[in-house]
């Protein structure tokens, strides 16, 4: 049980850190659906990070620079979006999907190429980081306690003060509702949607290294991150693009993806005999069927996903 | 007036895409350069080569059928995303509904010994069924087809690992081998294999693909079901004051290209060229890459073949670079930055608008002095 709970809580914090990135983008009036590649872009981040530096070094130090390289990654990489799809008016579903499957191959690739270039024998894409891992947790009792745990509560807290408490907020879900209006009052769409989809680059790269760190001490970077970008849009779109509802639908989220890594340690379960694949589909399913329900009353931005253009009123 | 050739829209989109290549290919081997300096010139041919590495004519025809073999599904995929696309739907559902075709014909060959034509039907019904979910969601749920797509993708992934576990061998993840189990589903070869060095791959799914472009060309383009759906595409409430059912365009629409999703599928796996690997654990990149095709074809479906087989024709080459600097990965990565460019194709086209309509000016402006020069 005690397992169950702790694997809820690091995957609903990988989930509301990502799903806070995509509500930071919608409201400005991107879609980013490359928060996948995003994810991918900011683990690799952390991941080369922890590969490089001394597991000897001081905790603090060591966790610190791997938040920054999976910030800097996952930023970096969602200018790649901003370009195209603010200053070249691109087509942001292309574009956004694009960039998953860019995300994967170039991480592969880098990775790869790392791992030969070490040893010519090793042409793996796995990254291992069993030492630098230890130091984001703190075990209490059986309970493995991870860092990353508070760092979603304080982004759902900096998330709500900022998008409804501060002038920036306001303004960047005035350009994700109605960005010509916007416009008539002085304020730069250009710039506040670069914004937005800047911090939804920072949010999803520590996304992205968070779920790297959720349960195993190696990654495999062909595989991707198994579609989580797009669970947590669909945590997002049942959040009603609110932090504070996005973090409690993220719990739910999280829940159902923790099942499918502990449904063997509870008795009952076990008993049903059902196939683990089931497990597995389980959190695509919910997602699948709360979006049935939660879609038709959609509070989306009103301008999210067209390109703003000076000339249109 | 006629116009000409080099304003019109078609060699807009061909010099856009050639760009889009041209550019992908160059931030590739730029990527190599900084992998392996030494390598990186003869690694980029080899990718562009493919099976022009080998010496003899004859082992090039093989592997040029091999390649074919592997187009077929790919180019299904592509119009499947085409045909959504074309209505303003973006199905990255391709994928899962081009795996559920796998999981269908696999298991009716291989459990229920079905023949080749049942087989297919099967596998264009099951890539169909999960069109329909996305269709129906969409339409009656408000659901974003993307996200519902990609739920749906995993589910699928899942769902044909399990139910395949019941089909294949005991020692190793993949299903039974076609050619011990199934003959019977195999696809009929109708001798095409021997024009290419006797290839048992290469079977009648080849030609069904194209001619399956071409019948997208016309329903799209030429018929008035098409015209409807388009028009749903473009405008839902117009089409629906109009008195067409919305609704049931949008649905059907998705079910259409589930089919031919599902088809893609059995073009692959029919012919025995590939096993299903029952821990496979992402979904096939056919569909993804089926997005990288749709959008270099220029978004017509006879553009989409010869995309199609050029992506298909770098997926292959990758196999074919010096392992021990690079690996296989480095065409998907092309592939990937060939899509994020095709982004850019609508601004290329206007810029190039803008460029004509520039020059059309000054031209008139010159013609206007010389004429102004002779009055005098």
């Amino acid at each position: 049980m005690l397992l169950l709970i702790q694997y809820t809580l690091i995957f609903s914090s990988v989930l509301t850190l990502v799903a806070l990135g995509g509500c930071f983008s919608e409201h400005s009036g991107v879609i980013n659906l490359g928060l996948e590649g995003i994810m991918v872009m900011g683990g690799l981040g952390g991941a080369l990070a922890m590969r490089y530096l001394n597991p000897a070094m001081p905790g603090f130090f060591l966790v610190i620079i791997v938040l920054l390289c999976a910030i800097a990654f996952g930023a970096l990489y969602s200018s790649l979006l901003a370009v195209a799809c603010i200053n070249f008016k691109a087509d942001q579903t292309i574009v956004g999907t694009a960039l998953n499957m860019l995300g994967t191959a170039a991480a592969t690739v880098i990775v790869k190429a790392i791992n030969t270039a070490a040893n010519p024998d090793d042409v793996s894409s796995t990254i291992q980081y069993i030492e630098p891992k230890k130091k984001f947790l703190v075990n209490i009792g059986s309970f493995e306690f991870n860092w990353f745990m508070v760092i979603a509560v304080l982004a759902v807290v900096a998330a709500y003060l900022i998008l409804y408490k501060t002038r920036f907020g306001l303004r960047l879900m005035a350009c994700g509702e109605h960005p010509q209006a916007a416009d008539s009052v002085g304020i730069n769409v250009f710039k506040m949607r670069w914004s937005g989809v800047l911090i939804s680059g920072v949010l999803g790269g520590l996304g992205g290294i968070c779920y790297l760190l959720a349960g195993v001490s190696e990654w495999k970077f062909e595989n991707g991150v198994a579609g989580f970008g797009f669970l947590a849009l669909a945590v997002m779109i049942f959040g009603q693009w609110k932090p504070t509802r996005i973090a409690l639908s993220a719990l739910l989220f999280g829940a159902f993806r923790a099942l499918s890594n502990v449904y063997f340690g509870f008795e009952f379960l076990r008993g049903l005999n059902i196939p683990g694949s089931v497990y597995n589909m389980m959190p695509y399913i919910i997602s699948l069927v709360v979006l049935a329900f939660s879609s038709s009353h959609s509070r989306a931005p009103k301008s999210e996903g067209i390109p703003y253009d000076k000339s249109q009123r | 007036m006629k116009k000409s050739f080099w304003k019109s829209e078609g060699f807009k989109s061909l010099l856009a895409s050639l760009i889009c290549i041209v550019v992908g290919m160059l931030i590739g081997y730029i990527v190599l350069l900084f992998i392996n300096p030494k390598g990186a010139s003869d690694a980029i041919l080899t990718v562009v080569k493919n099976f022009f590495t080998y010496s003899k004519a004859t082992s090039r025809m093989k592997y040029f059928g091999n390649t074919l073999v592997k187009t077929a599904p790919l180019l299904m995929c592509a119009l499947s995303i085409l045909f959504a696309y074309k209505v303003g739907l973006f199905n990255i559902g391709a994928s899962g509904q081009y795996c559920a075709g796998v999981c269908a014909c696999l298991y009716a060959a291989l459990k229920w010994h079905w023949g080749w034509l049942p087989c297919l039907l099967l596998a264009i019904a099951a890539g169909m069924v999960f069109g329909c979910i996305v269709g129906l969601l969409k339409a009656y749920c408000n659901v974003n087809e993307v996200i519902s797509g990609i739920m749906l993708n995993w589910i699928i992934l899942y769902g044909t690992n399990m139910i395949l576990t019941g089909v294949k061998e005991t020692t190793s993840p993949y299903t039974f081998e076609m050619r011990n189990e199934g003959v019977q589903a195999l696809l009929p070869s109708l001798g095409l294999g021997k024009l290419f060095n006797s290839n048992i791959y290469v079977t009648i799914a080849i030609p069904l693909a194209i001619i399956m472009a071409i019948l997208v060309y016309i329903v799209l383009d030429k018929t008035k079901f098409g015209f409807e759906l388009k028009a749903t595409g473009f405008n839902k409430n117009a089409a629906k004051y109009c008195g067409m059912a919305e609704k049931k365009n949008l649905i059907l629409t998705l079910v259409i290209a589930g089919g031919l999703s599902g088809m893609g599928a059995s073009f692959l796996y029919q012919t025995g060229f590939v096993q299903w690997e029952c821990t496979t654990s992402s979904v096939p990149g056919m569909g993804f890459n089926g997005i990288a095709a749709t959008f270099l074809g220029g978004l017509n479906p006879i553009g989409t073949i010869f995309a199609s087989y050029f992506i298909q024709h770098i997926t292959a080459g990758g196999a074919y670079v010096d392992k021990t600097m690079y690996c296989s990965q480095i065409s998907d990565l092309i592939s990937a930055l060939i899509i994020y460019l095709c982004g850019f194709v609508l601004f290329m086209k206007m810029a190039m608008t803008r460029i004509s309509a520039k020059r059309d000016e000054k031209k008139a402006l010159e013609k206007e002095l010389t004429d102004k020069g002779g009055n005098d």
